[in-house]
């Protein structure tokens, strides 16, 4: 019947059962994190076997490389600003205002953020061309085309980040407030930006590093000319042939992304606000200012979506399908584009499936409750450990992949996993934030009922917590899906020749001009586009609280 | 004076509206307590006041003036909520003088006046801490300072005392009377508690589902429930109808205010109505005695009636075996007389 657990069994056990569940999980992060990281750092620091910091420092005074840092600083910075600008009036009114379309609005909102970066680049380049349907701006090819795709681009973060908070916050601090005399602008200076300032400031670290780390959009739109830190290490690889000058910059990114992500967890580890849920209200008079920014996010939204479905559907001036016929062709003189689409599935789905379990053990070790000083000795380890990948741009992943990966004593370039992998464990910390903080919010006494009531630790996990966390798992899935078959940071790094993925083979259309390849571009990227649009709206529709929030 | 005339608030989606045809008066340095259980509308009422609800019909009024349209926090009536929404990133000061900052009333009477507002609450000295670093009944304290800090023409409170546990509630209920007193502060306070009521205000109103069902003086209150459910509600423990009430109040001595009994009153007592009197009219079998901080209470079965609560003096040691006989006298100050409908 029941087992007996002696106390001294029962301390060893527990934390030994811990590790070897650990196991799996710290083989991968090792083999496929620590070895790739550490590779890229040997190759920066110790180039000849021996320290000498001396080549990548001078790298870094390289007159191109400051300029790069400071535009990646400056542009990442204006970009942080205008989303914010853009972002909190639009999750104000999306989460407090009572209208008819305010789901439509959200999703509206949201879908930027699961388009490929590639997909975005394109839709920026092909708004604002000469002939596209802003080209009068005269934006095309300035920063001021990739600063707009950077707001497209991370306007969900806030919305998604900021308005939970906003939408549960207790009204009645602002209305005490407010019956002792503080108009509305006073309301939200003193009692609610205060009170969302957690919220806001975690959103604006997040959003602040996915500027910083743009990969795909910048390369699309910057060119040579505008590039930050992430397409400066794309292209000393593959153009230049720089691997040491890639590995210093790496290294710089990696130090500016771990000290980032401190700042966000910081922001979000302040003391919680008081939550209570409140019904959304009917718009007043007063709410204009923020409706007319938030119509201005949708315009900056729909705007270059509207463009692509046209530029797609539009060669030398006629309405076509041409360019969606054309992707049965050999385009860029490889593959299909059908083909990549095939390719691009089948490593989603391996990818997504890799995520997803490594995920959830991970989230399980996390969260569970601590029995003894050792277990959460280790726990607390662990936990450092997991949370490494987060500190590594996907660009710096497949760099480090290549140096490491490629060639003896492992190599792995041919490895039909490889891939996979690596946008395994670029989803992963989004599959990680989603779940843990559902198991978290499981009561422990529940499982201890469970418990007491016969269930052995299995039936524990079967009817407790996954009995939760299923839903938010499987969104989570969905998600780690629509994030990988757009991932192209660490792909163009490892992928085959033979064996592009969607987002590769757009690249590679724009950076070799023929014609119709623009044509092309536009038709693949609609149907990426509408690929992760489609996963998104069957995440939307299991109404997990939070998911792809920060 | 504050002033509603057939208000009726409407929530958008509920069939039924929040609240339906209210009217009452609030005169200049009264404290009126709006009295009835979770659901009734005193919220709304209050929020209604404020200026939080629109009001769907009828008219809310201060000196004669509508303030339809008048935005909260141009109506200078302070708000006091149950759990005191200080500004926790601000301290115990700035929260108190944030309203005057508002005014932009000069940084050294702000000051004078913080430190002014903190004494009359109990709380000299505490200007620099943390709310964070308070306890509830000490943050109720800091809240109703704040809101007393413009001397506001009307003080709203929502319930401002549930929040605190039984023994500060009766503590601070007092504090509370005390404070509006000394600054003359006109006050419409919402509980769901008859004591707190009791402890605070002039006068009383009984909400039910939206309704205003009765109001008064706390005495005329108190004495003249307007029906069983108001007569339950402000405290009464059971309500004898017909034969039963009959025989209880035959038993008052004549000239008594509960005595003229009309023909279709019902009888409501408190626990404390019923009382052991060697010499007592009603005659009664001990069902069970216990023993309370105040009194020994015991439950009578009194023949032809019921079991009923009753009274004796004495400690535990004195009570009157369970099955033994006692008898009962009707303390007619401990009773009301309820009219059915």
């Amino acid at each position: 019947m029941a087992r007996r657990h002696h106390p001294l069994s029962r301390s060893v056990g527990r934390p030994a059962a811990l590790l070897g569940l650990a196991a799996g999980p710290l083989l991968v992060l090792g083999l496929f994190f620590l070895l790739p990281v550490s590779g890229m750092l040997a190759l920066g620091l110790w180039p000849d076997g021996s320290f000498d910091a001396s080549g990548a420092l001078e790298v870094l005074r390289h007159e191109r490389t400051i300029r790069v840092l400071w535009f990646t600083v400056w542009s990442a910075a204006v970009g942080t600003a205008l989303t914010l600008l853009l972002g909190l009036p639009a999750a104000y009114v999306c989460y407090r205002l009572r209208f008819p379309g305010r789901r439509l609005l959200r999703l509206v909102l949201v879908m930027p953020f699961v388009l490929p970066t590639v997909v975005v680049g394109l839709t920026f380049d092909n708004l604002f061309a000469e002939q596209g349907l802003l080209g009068g701006l005269g934006w095309h090819g300035t920063p001021a085309a990739i600063i707009a795709a950077l707001v497209f681009f991370n306007l969900a973060v806030v919305v998604r980040t900021v308005g939970p908070a906003w939408e549960s916050l207790d009204p009645r601090s602002g209305e005490a407030a407010a019956a002792l005399g503080a108009g509305p602008v006073r309301v939200l200076r003193d009692v609610t930006l205060p009170a969302l300032r957690p919220a806001i400031v975690s959103a604006a670290s997040v959003v602040f590093l996915f500027c910083a780390t743009a990969f795909g959009l910048v390369l699309v739109l910057g060119g040579l000319r505008y590039a930050t830190v992430e397409t400066e290490i794309y292209l000393l690889t593959t153009d230049l042939f720089d691997l040491q000058g890639a590995a210093a910059l790496s290294i710089l990114q990696l130090v500016v992304v771990t000290v980032l992500l401190a700042i966000a967890h910081r922001a979000r580890a302040t003391a919680p606000v008081d939550r209570r849920p409140v019904a959304p209200r009917r718009p007043h008079r007063s709410d204009l200012p923020a409706a007319a920014l938030t119509l201005g996010a949708g315009a900056l939204v729909l705007l270059p979506l509207g463009a692509l479905v046209i530029g797609s559907l539009r060669v030398e001036g006629r309405w076509t399908l041409d360019n969606f016929r054309a992707l049965r062709t050999v385009g860029d003189g490889v593959v299909p584009v059908t083909d990549a689409l095939r390719n691009s599935l089948l490593t989603a789905l391996d990818a997504t499936w890799m995520s997803v379990g490594l995920g959830l053990v991970i989230a399980l070790l996390v969260t569970r409750r601590s029995h003894s000083a050792t277990e959460r000795r280790i726990r607390a380890i662990l936990d450092g450990l997991f949370m490494l990948p987060l500190g590594v741009s996907a660009v710096t992943l497949g760099f480090g992949f290549l140096v490491t990966l490629d060639h003896p004593p492992i190599d792995l370039r041919t490895w039909p996993l490889l891939v996979p992998i690596a946008q395994a464990l670029v989803a992963l910390p989004l599959v990680v934030r989603t779940v843990v903080p559902v198991l978290a919010g499981i009561d422990d006494r529940q499982r201890q009922a469970a418990a007491s009531l016969g269930a052995g630790p299995l039936r524990v996990l079967a009817t407790i917590d996954l009995a939760v966390v299923w839903k938010p798992l499987l969104a989570a899935a969905g998600f780690a899906f629509a994030v990988s078959l757009g991932e192209f940071g660490a792909t163009s790094f490892l992928v085959r020749e033979d064996a592009p993925t969607l987002p590769v083979i757009i690249y590679r259309l724009l950076s070799h001009p023929g014609t119709g390849h623009y044509g092309m571009a536009l038709a693949a990227s609609l149907v990426l586009a509408g690929l992760t649009a489609l996963v998104l709206l069957a995440v939307e529709r299991l109404r997990v609280p939070g998911v792809g929030g920060f | 004076m504050l002033s509603l005339s057939s208000v009726s608030v409407a929530y958008p989606g509920s069939a039924r509206p929040a609240l339906e045809d209210v009217s009452l008066e609030l005169r200049a340095g009264e404290v009126l307590a709006v009295l009835g259980p979770s659901g009734c509308g005193k919220s709304t009422l209050l929020r209604a006041v404020a200026g939080l609800e629109p009001v769907a019909s009828g008219a809310i009024t201060w000196d004669g003036r509508d303030l339809a349209g008048v935005p909260t926090y141009k109506r200078g009536f302070a708000l006091l909520f149950q759990d005191g929404r200080l500004f926790a990133h601000r301290t115990v000061g700035d929260n108190v003088g944030y309203p005057l900052r508002l005014r932009r009333t000069p940084r050294r009477q702000v000051r004078a006046r913080v430190a002014e507002l903190l004494e009359l609450v109990g709380l000299s000295g505490y200007g620099d801490r943390s709310p964070a670093t308070l306890s509830g009944g000490e943050r109720q304290r800091v809240a109703l300072a704040r809101a007393l800090a413009t001397s506001p023409r009307l003080l709203l409170l929502d319930e401002p005392l549930s929040a605190l546990d039984l023994t500060l509630r009766e503590r601070l209920a007092g504090d509370l009377r005390e404070i509006l007193r000394a600054s003359g502060t006109t006050a419409l306070f919402v509980t769901h508690d008859h004591e707190e009521a009791f402890a605070v205000a002039d006068r009383m109103a009984l909400l039910r589902d939206g309704r205003l069902v009765q109001q008064g003086t706390l005495d005329e209150v108190w004495r003249h429930p307007v029906d069983v459910e108001a007569a339950a509600f402000l405290g009464y423990a059971s309500v004898l109808a017909g034969e039963a009430a009959a025989r209880v109040l035959a038993t008052l001595p004549a000239g008594s205010t509960a005595t003229s009994p009309e023909a279709a009153s019902a009888v409501a007592l408190r626990r404390s109505a019923l009382r052991v009197d060697p010499d007592g009219p009603l005659r009664g079998r001990v069902v069970e005695a216990r023993l309370t901080p105040e009194t020994l209470r015991l439950s009578v079965d009194v023949g032809g009636i019921g079991v009923l609560d009753a009274v004796a003096s004495g400690g535990l040691a004195d009570a009157p075996a369970v099955g033994a006989a006692v008898r009962l006298v009707a303390d007619p100050s401990r009773l009301a007389l309820v009219p059915i409908v």
